[in-house]
């Protein structure tokens, strides 16, 4: 009786192996390839095996939250003594790519707690907040969300009307926030909204706030394993300590943007690393014609094109994640990543699933999630066509958007 | 308590295996290396005898500098320190040997490694560490727990289980269920950054083995199907071509 053998057959469904065409290993420190071997096999041992079973049953696992604080998802990027990471932004990115090799909706539930609301506290946040929630959220004792987007403004955050009153010793905030990851299940939300002068402040607010509700919303074909919800707020007292003081405008939730598309870019190229990974495996198992349908040229322009765009989606994210450790990242460079490996992914899946024929369309193989999933990656975080004008505007200096 | 658990360094199981050199030396070229899984098993459970029972947990490895990455994996799942022999791994005699000469040193009250690693599977160090130090060795151990100076383990047997007591210290070759696998995570792989890790040399030693050449387990063939009626068809074929009657 090898044992080996027994520990591999509860493993036997997920056996990814990663992509490396261009030996980009060399360039990662051995730290880092650790960071992505031991996400690696955290997916395969807390989200592969149940991850089909809750995105077909639109099932958000709550108890993930605790796990994955355990293993140190949340906040990565977050220094140590507030009880994040303190790694660099390439580790973050391997993190991530691996997250959602697994589930776009594992790697959205932990990119919300780590890059939308861990970060903000930790860069506008006064002292007591930082202290008091970045360690809770680490450990992943507490979900937080992140509210910009209502109802009538999505692409177009600027002209939010979730506003609030200074109300002497406290203050009075009204309006929604929708499409709102986390929200429901969220003991925290980031909101952002316009004081009295209509300048956008960030505002902790906390569940269980009298006035404050989170419905879910239901009947999602993508991200089914994650929650998506409402933020109402009917005449919620916020207390005047729960202001994050360090920065305020537009400019503050969009820094926090930046961090969380750079994550989505790694994310993405995971997402279609296992499209192709299952793709090729199958087609070279699949007979048909009296040869397996890897033989045939069709299949092999298919694959051959979807390891050229992966290989140069890693190629971009390996370059960003160093600015980003510089400093020199810019947001229309994130931009780029974040829509030319989106759309990447959607391609690779589709072309993926096509290989597989009608088995495509089944739960037996995760294409089909994957790509459900980026339908909504490709819109959350700046639609496909807004970072085309960010870039746009890099270009021509002139903006196009309204 | 002091826990040595020997780690060895193999290719990942499911590693594509390449041979060069006219079949005499192992491809290394997109092989990813890891903790041998038993011995995986092994530190798994050192981890939380250490946590039970406080005391310190050294890894050790003996190899090139090709393994640090191994050995800091190991740091990052929670030994304390590391400390690696310097020396290709040449025969398990030599393996034993440098084992042995760090053990002996360190006087430790456990220690432990897989039953066997899975690259050439010899399943001997630990019976040859424990004959050189005059300790007991017990393999393959499944359960190992801890009481005062006693360890209480059951090991496989031929047909059957084996419950034992032995007193400490004590060699033990392991395999799972013994603990699971763990996986660092991101709190570990940063302490393991400032873990020490000590290079030592390895002792003289005469070669006793040297590879001749290596080659590939045939490949698996075709899967035959008999109908019900051609037994007799099946047994000549059981007989004759898979020689396994
Ligand atoms: C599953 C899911 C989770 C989400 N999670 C969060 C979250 O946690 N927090 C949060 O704040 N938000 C979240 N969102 C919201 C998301 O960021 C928005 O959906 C997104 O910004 C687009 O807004 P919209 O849906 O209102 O689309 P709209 O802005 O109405 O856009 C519709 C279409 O019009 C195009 N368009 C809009 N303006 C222009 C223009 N000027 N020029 C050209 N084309 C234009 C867009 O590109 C798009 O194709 C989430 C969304 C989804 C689907």
């Amino acid at each position: 009786m090898t044992s080996i053998g027994k520990k591999q057959k509860s493993l036997k469904s997920d056996t990814f192996e990663g992509v490396d065409f261009y030996q980009l290993d060399e360039l990662f420190t051995e730290e880092q390839k650790l960071i992505r071997e031991s996400i690696r096999s955290f997916v395969k041992k807390e989200i592969s095996p149940y991850i089909e079973s809750w995105a077909q049953e639109s099932y958000f696992p709550s108890s993930i939250v605790k796990i994955m604080g355990d293993q140190g998802i949340f906040g990565p990027q977050i220094p140590k003594n507030y009880g994040g990471g303190g790694l660099d932004y390439t580790a973050y990115g391997l993190m991530m790519q691996e997250l959602e090799r697994g589930d776009s909706g594992m790697r959205s539930t932990a990119s919300v707690q780590g890059s939308l609301v861990m970060y903000p506290i930790y860069a506008f946040g006064s002292e007591e907040q930082k202290s008091s929630l970045l360690p809770r959220l680490a450990s992943g004792e507490i979900l937080g969300c992140f509210g910009l987007t209502e109802p009538n403004h999505g692409s177009n955050p600027s002209g939010m009307t979730t506003n609030f009153k200074d109300m002497g010793d406290h203050y009075l905030l009204n309006g929604a926030k929708m499409w709102i990851s986390n929200a429901p299940q969220a003991d925290l939300a980031v909101v952002w909204a316009k004081n009295e002068e209509g300048r956008i402040h960030g505002l902790l607010v906390e569940r269980g706030m009298e006035g404050f509700s989170t419905p879910e919303t239901h009947n999602k074909w993508s991200l089914r394993a994650s929650c998506t919800g409402e933020l109402v707020f009917d005449e919620v007292k916020v207390p005047k300590k729960n202001l994050l003081p360090g920065k305020s405008g537009l400019g503050a939730p969009l820094m926090c943007l930046d961090s969380a598309r750079f994550g989505i870019s790694w994310g993405a190229v995971g997402a279609a690393m296992d499209c192709y990974e299952t793709a090729k495996n199958y087609a070279l198992e699949r007979i048909q014609f009296g040869k397996s349908i890897a033989s045939f040229q069709l299949t092999q322009k298919k694959l051959s094109e979807m390891l050229t765009e992966i290989t140069k989606s890693q190629l971009l994210n390996w370059r960003l994640g160093k600015l980003m450790e510089e400093g020199k990242a810019t947001t229309a460079q994130i931009s780029m990543a974040k829509r030319n490996n989106v759309a990447m992914a959607l391609q690779v899946a589709r072309e993926a699933r096509q290989i597989l024929g009608g088995m495509g369309i089944t739960g037996e193989y995760s294409i089909m999630r994957h790509m459900m999933n980026l339908e909504s990656v490709v819109t959350y975080e700046g639609t496909h066509d807004i970072h085309l004008l960010i870039l746009g505007q890099e270009i021509t200096g002139i903006s196009a958007f309204s | 308590m002091k826990i040595l658990v020997c780690i060895t360094h193999v290719p990942d199981t499911t590693s594509r295996i390449q041979f060069t050199d006219n079949n005499t030396k192992f491809d290394k070229t997109g092989v990813q290396f890891v903790i041998g899984p038993y011995d995986d098993y092994a530190l798994a459970r050192a981890v939380e005898l250490r946590d039970q029972t406080g005391g310190k947990l050294t890894v050790l490895n003996v190899g090139e500098a090709e393994t640090d990455p191994t050995l800091r994996k190991a740091l990052a799942i929670g030994a304390d320190e590391a400390i690696r022999i310097n020396a290709y791994p040449k025969d398990s005699y030599f393996v034993a040997q440098q084992i042995a000469r760090v053990a002996q040193e360190g006087a430790y009250d456990l220690i432990l490694m897989g039953r066997e690693s899975s690259d050439y599977n010899g399943g001997m160090v630990h019976g040859m560490v424990g004959e050189m130090m005059g300790l007991p060795s017990i393999s393959p151990v499944m359960r190992l727990d801890i009481e005062g100076n006693t360890a209480k383990l059951s090991r496989e047997i031929e047909g059957g289980k084996e419950e034992l007591e032995v007193s400490l210290p004590l060699v033990a070759g392991c395999q799972e269920p013994i603990a699971e696998w763990k996986i660092p995570n991101m709190r570990g792989i940063m302490s393991a950054r400032s873990k020490p890790l000590t290079v030592k040399e390895a002792d003289a030693y005469d070669v006793h083995a040297s590879i001749v050449s290596y080659a590939l387990p045939p490949a698996k063939g075709a899967v035959k199907l008999f109908d019900k009626d051609q037994m007799e068809e099946l047994v000549k074929l059981l007989k004759n071509e898979a020689n396994v009657l």
